[in-house]
Order: structure tokens, then C-alpha cells, then sequence
């Protein structure tokens, strides 16, 4: 990797404004392919989800899917779009092995969704407005492996292999319009802008756009102007980019390379650029001039698409809450602040904590487990809270045998534990593990007056005043009932005992 | 109408990897102009009452329920393949040395 020339992210700021252009390619959960049956399984054999269709066959017909275009439609009313009366497909030529065809199926000139706009909320609780230029339906591409280079990189490759499978998936490309006026702020609201999509597709149904799946990809397109010119720099495109993080960073460098190149007296090249998670870098791909010829015409295989208004209304009367409005209420609804609403979606735990306090537990509860001891373990384990092993009802469960006196916290975590290592529900591991807290006053009284009796000269204190001293009493006797007890219990009966109640 | 230039054939050749003798350049440019010059022929003919039309058929909406269809096996598939390997389709080196 070549060395690359920065200037620091403030000084970059000082002279120039950063303009960026968001592509975010979705692939949609659909069963099948956008234009054939072929299903779209992760995780089959290679090449086991092919067709005539799909490998660009002689004689093959496709045909459109039906819920492909209605999850178009919706991503497109939900980002405030209008929806083309009519529109058709066209053919992107090209000439590289992951599209068996040698073309890929997409829409140029008349896309199904243009003019919407997305409000993104930063961190400090600002509205930021994205601009939608369009969303239009494609197909993903195969996937290649490349032999005989290097850790698998296409340089210096002997040969390639695909394999076809997801070659013909549905994918939903959203492009913004130039997104101006971000400032320093721009690497900020590029995040946020793919997290609050993220989000939205999610609320939608229309894909479960997880990133590390490459469920959901982002093309970050970036240019630099001197403060107060109106005309864009040149753009260059960051392809790939695959997590929250990394469209950060990659903003980042980018603002800080093109400063660079621009500060010396260079121009800026019109390319593609791969990024490297290992140090957020990015380096030269192709240029982007040449490949740019992809001599769209209109695919004549497929007919047109022509949304009735009456089925576009229907749609859009039947779109979700959206995400953000949905936090917000949330938000008010538990009384908490922008911050902490901030982090509970950082965690991805809105969805499990609106789940346990709809299977019954109080929200500060839910809120409590899922970002206090689940965060813990989906951190540990990097998985996502979602899948841990313990479901919303079991965790509601907890909440509920604490609030009944039977479990403490102490106790609850470990119940949780034993969940989460399959265990069985949280009734069966109090059960196999003991674990109820020790409520039978005469074994607690028992135990209570055994600490007493062994640990005399702090009871004469306590006896005498120093109340504050039943602390060590009280850890003495939970040390002997294993943490069974329930501790404010322990306490009261002490000072019983002692007289000073 | 501008005629088809020589170098417009030659990108085009380039982009469809197709090797084109210099004679061959000549001989298409004036083709292609014929080719683009009866088509241009339509434009004479439509007016303001004549929408433009990228699809002979007058057919909208031709769509399928989203239901798996059997695919072929992966021995099929890989059938017609000039080379495999990992029951994957074996394709020669992409980017050449540079």
C-alpha cells in the first residue's frame, strides 16, 4: 500500500467544505430472485441457486418480482419519494465475470422512486435533512473468489472462480443528492444518515440490512470546495463501504486526502477507491472515466412497471411508524434523554426492550437487563443482542420474580447466565440451580444470629449507635446464604435484633 | 446528422472486446452511419401525438408471485462452463499485470 499524503481533519476544514453523495445498495429479504425463482438462501452449496435466467442463458425470459417491486415502493414512500406513474428497466453493460450476462438488469433513466428526502437526528439531537435523488430495483452480482494472488486479492490473481448464487438477488439502490452544509459534521452525518436507512429498511420489513452480511452496502462519493465557491471539486467514490464505522472514517480520510492533494497544487482524480478497515485507508481503484461507458438502453426482455395510484396509497397507508418517530415517543414515554435514547439504538435494543415491556415488564426494567447485563454478554460474544439465547418474554420473566421478592439482582444475573448458556427458561434455572432468595424468616433468623453471635464487637457498635456498621453483618450473612438472601431483609432484621429498628 | 467517426467505432470496439482492423473501422463507421440514419428516419415521422415508446408490447406490469422455483443443479449449471473448479465457474485472470 502506497503512502498517502493527509493533512489534519481541522486543517482540511479550515480552507474547504466538504460535499458528499450517499449510494446505499439494499438487498431485499425477498425469497426469491428479482427475475426468477431461484431462492436467495444464504449459505447454499455454490452454485445450487441457478437457472437459465440467471446465468444469461440463450432464450431465457426473465419476469419481474412482484414483492421486489413493493419493497421498492415502500423504501421509496418511506424516504418521501414520488413514485414513477411508469417506468422500465435497462441493461448496464459490461464485461466482468460476476454477471454471467454480461450486463446487469437495473433502471436508468426512469427510476421507480425520485425527490424524497430522509431527517437524520446527530448525536447532539440536531435534524439533519438528506436529500433523495432516487431508488431504483437491480440485481446484486455473483461473488468472486480470486486464486493464486495474495490473501485472496484480485492483483496478481492466476485465476477467479464464481459462483452464481447471488447473482440476480433483488437490490434496491438509494442515491442522495449532494449532501452540502455538513461541514465538519460531514463524516457525522454520513453515519448517521446510513444508520437512520438502516433503521427504516429494518421498520419496513423489507430486508433485515444487516451491514456485516453485506446485506446493505455503502458507495461513499466525496469532493472538496474552497469555502465560498459554489462549483463541486472533483468526486472521487469510496465503493464498499460496510459498516456504521467505516463510512465515518472513510469520510474522514477522504476530506483529509483530498485537502492534501489540493493543498500541493494537484487535482483530484476522478476514480474508484477500495477502503481497508485495518487503518480506515483508501487507495486508487480503477478511474472512473473509462468504465463510466456502460451504454444503458432499455431492457427489451421486460415490460414496464406502472405503479396504480390506488395500490401506491394503499401502500403508504400501511407503512410502520418510522423509525425515528418511533424513538422519539419511545424516548418520551420513558423519560430519557436524547443520550441515553442514543445508546440504546447504538446497541440495537429498542427492539428487545419495546418486546419485554410488551410480554410485561416495567420499562426502566427491560431498559435495565438489556443494555445493563445482555449488552455485556452480545459484547463478549460479538453477537448481536437480537440473537442472544434469551427471548424478551424470558427476560420479562426475570424482571418479574424481582419484583416479587424472589429473586435479587444478584441472583437475576445469574439466572440470565443460565439462560444464555440454554439452561432452559429462567423458572427452570432457579429451579436446577437454587437460586431462590432465602425468604424463610427462621433460616434467615437463624443465620442472622449466627453473625451476631460470631462477629460481637461490631453488634456492641451497632448496639450503641453506629447503625452504619450493620453493613458487615449484612455481607456476613449474605457470605452464608450464598447471596440468597435478599439483602434490605437482612438488614431490617438485624437492627430487629439489635434493638435499634 | 454528424456521421459515425472512425474513433467512435474504435471505442465502441473496445468496449464490446472486439479487435478491429483499421480497414474494418472505416468499413463499420459507414454501416453504423447507415444503420443510425434509417433509424433516425422514425423521428421524421412522429410528431407531438406520437409518445415515445421503448417497448413494442402494450403490456405493463407483468409480474410473479415471490414462490421458489426448483434451480438447476450445480452439475448443471456448471455444464456448458470451458473450465471449474470448486464447483465454481473457472474464469481466466481478470486484471492484468500493471
Amino acid at each position: 500500500m502506497s503512502v498517502v499524503d493527509l493533512v489534519s481533519y481541522e486543517e482540511a476544514l479550515a480552507t474547504y467544505d466538504p460535499v458528499m453523495g450517499l449510494e446505499v445498495h439494499v438487498e431485499l429479504g425477498t425469497k426469491t430472485k428479482m427475475f426468477c425463482g431461484c431462492s436467495t438462501e444464504l449459505g447454499a452449496a455454490p452454485n445450487s441457486q441457478t437457472c437459465p435466467t440467471c446465468l444469461g442463458l440463450p432464450g431465457s425470459l426473465p419476469v419481474v418480482n412482484a414483492t421486489g417491486v413493493e419493497s421498492a415502493v415502500k423504501i421509496g414512500l418511506a424516504l418521501n419519494c414520488e413514485i414513477a406513474e411508469w417506468c422500465r428497466f435497462a441493461r448496464k453493460n459490461y464485461f466482468y465475470p460476476d454477471m454471467p450476462k454480461n450486463f446487469q438488469t437495473s433502471q436508468y433513466d426512469e427510476p421507480i422512486a425520485y425527490n424524497g428526502y430522509l431527517d437524520v437526528q446527530l448525536a447532539d439531537g440536531e435534524i439533519f435533512r438528506v436529500e433523495i435523488e432516487r431508488a431504483h430495483m437491480e440485481e446484486d452480482t455473483g461473488k468472486s473468489t480470486h486464486v493464486g494472488g495474495a490473501t485472496g486479492r484480485i492483483h496478481g490473481a492466476s485465476h477467479s472462480l464464481l459462483d452464481y448464487n447471488r447473482a440476480g438477488i433483488p437490490l434496491i439502490e438509494i442515491v442522495t443528492k449532494p449532501i452540502v452544509g455538513a461541514g465538519g459534521r460531514a463524516p457525522e452525518v454520513a453515519k448517521a444518515y446510513v444508520a437512520e436507512l438502516r433503521e427504516l429498511i429494518k421498520a419496513l420489513q423489507v430486508s433485515e440490512a444487516r451491514m456485516e452480511m453485506g446485506q446493505m452496502r455503502c458507495d461513499v462519493n466525496l469532493s472538496l470546495r474552497p469555502h465560498g465557491r459554489e462549483k463541486f471539486g472533483t468526486r472521487s467514490e469510496t465503493k464498499n463501504v460496510n459498516s456504521l464505522r467505516s463510512v465515518e472514517r472513510a469520510v474522514r480520510f477522504e476530506v483529509q486526502r483530498h485537502a492534501a492533494v489540493l493543498n500541493s497544487g494537484g487535482t483530484i482524480v476522478q476514480e474508484t477507491r477500495h477502503f481497508h478497515e485495518e487503518d480506515g485507508s483508501t487507495t486508487s481503484g480503477r478511474v472512473k472515466e473509462e468504465a463510466e461507458d456502460y451504454r444503458y438502453f432499455p431492457e427489451p426482455d421486460l415490460v414496464p412497471v406502472a405503479p396504480s395510484r390506488q395500490w401506491v396509497e394503499e401502500l403508504r397507508a400501511a407503512l410502520p411508524e418510522l423509525p425515528r418517530v418511533r424513538r422519539n415517543r419511545l424516548r418520551e414515554e420513558w423519560g430519557l434523554s436524547e443520550h441515553d435514547m442514543q445508546s440504546i439504538l447504538n446497541a440495537g435494543a429498542i427492539g428487545a426492550i419495546v418486546a419485554t415491556i410488551d410480554a410485561g415488564a416495567p420499562a426502566d426494567q427491560a431498559r435495565k437487563w438489556w443494555m445493563g447485563e445482555l449488552a455485556r454478554h452480545a459484547n463478549e460474544s460479538a453477537t448481536p443482542l437480537e440473537e442472544l439465547p434469551i427471548t424478551p418474554e424470558q427476560v420479562a420473566r426475570v424482571a418479574e420474580l424481582v419484583a416479587a421478592g424472589d429473586l435479587n439482582d444478584k441472583l437475576a444475573r445469574q439466572v440470565i447466565e443460565g439462560v444464555l448458556a440454554g439452561e432452559g427458561g429462567p423458572d427452570a434455572v432457579v429451579e436446577q440451580r437454587g437460586l431462590k432468595v432465602v425468604s424463610d424468616e427462621g433460616a434467615l433468623g437463624a443465620a442472622v444470629d449466627e453473625a451476631i453471635a460470631s462477629n460481637a464487637a461490631i453488634a456492641d457498635k451497632i448496639r450503641g449507635g453506629k447503625v452504619a456498621a450493620a453493613g458487615a453483618l449484612v455481607g456476613a450473612v449474605m457470605k452464608a446464604t450464598r447471596g440468597q438472601a435478599d439483602a434490605a431483609r437482612v438488614r431490617e432484621l438485624i437492627l430487629e435484633k439489635l434493638g435499634v429498628g | 446528422m454528424p456521421g459515425i467517426t472512425r474513433e467512435e467505432v474504435a471505442h465502441l470496439a473496445r468496449l464490446a472486446r472486439l479487435e478491429l482492423k483499421d480497414e474494418e473501422l472505416d468499413h463499420f463507421a459507414g454501416q453504423l452511419d447507415d444503420i443510425i440514419g434509417a433509424v433516425a428516419r422514425v423521428s421524421e415521422v412522429a410528431d407531438q401525438d406520437v409518445p415515445p415508446t421503448s417497448h413494442p408490447l402494450p403490456l405493463t406490469n407483468v409480474m410473479r408471485a415471490d414462490e421458489v422455483r426448483p434451480s438447476l443443479t450445480p452439475e448443471q449449471a456448471l455444464s456448458g462452463a470451458p473450465a471449474q473448479e470448486q464447483q465454481r465457474f473457472k474464469v481466466p485472470q481478470i486484471l492484468g499485470e500493471d
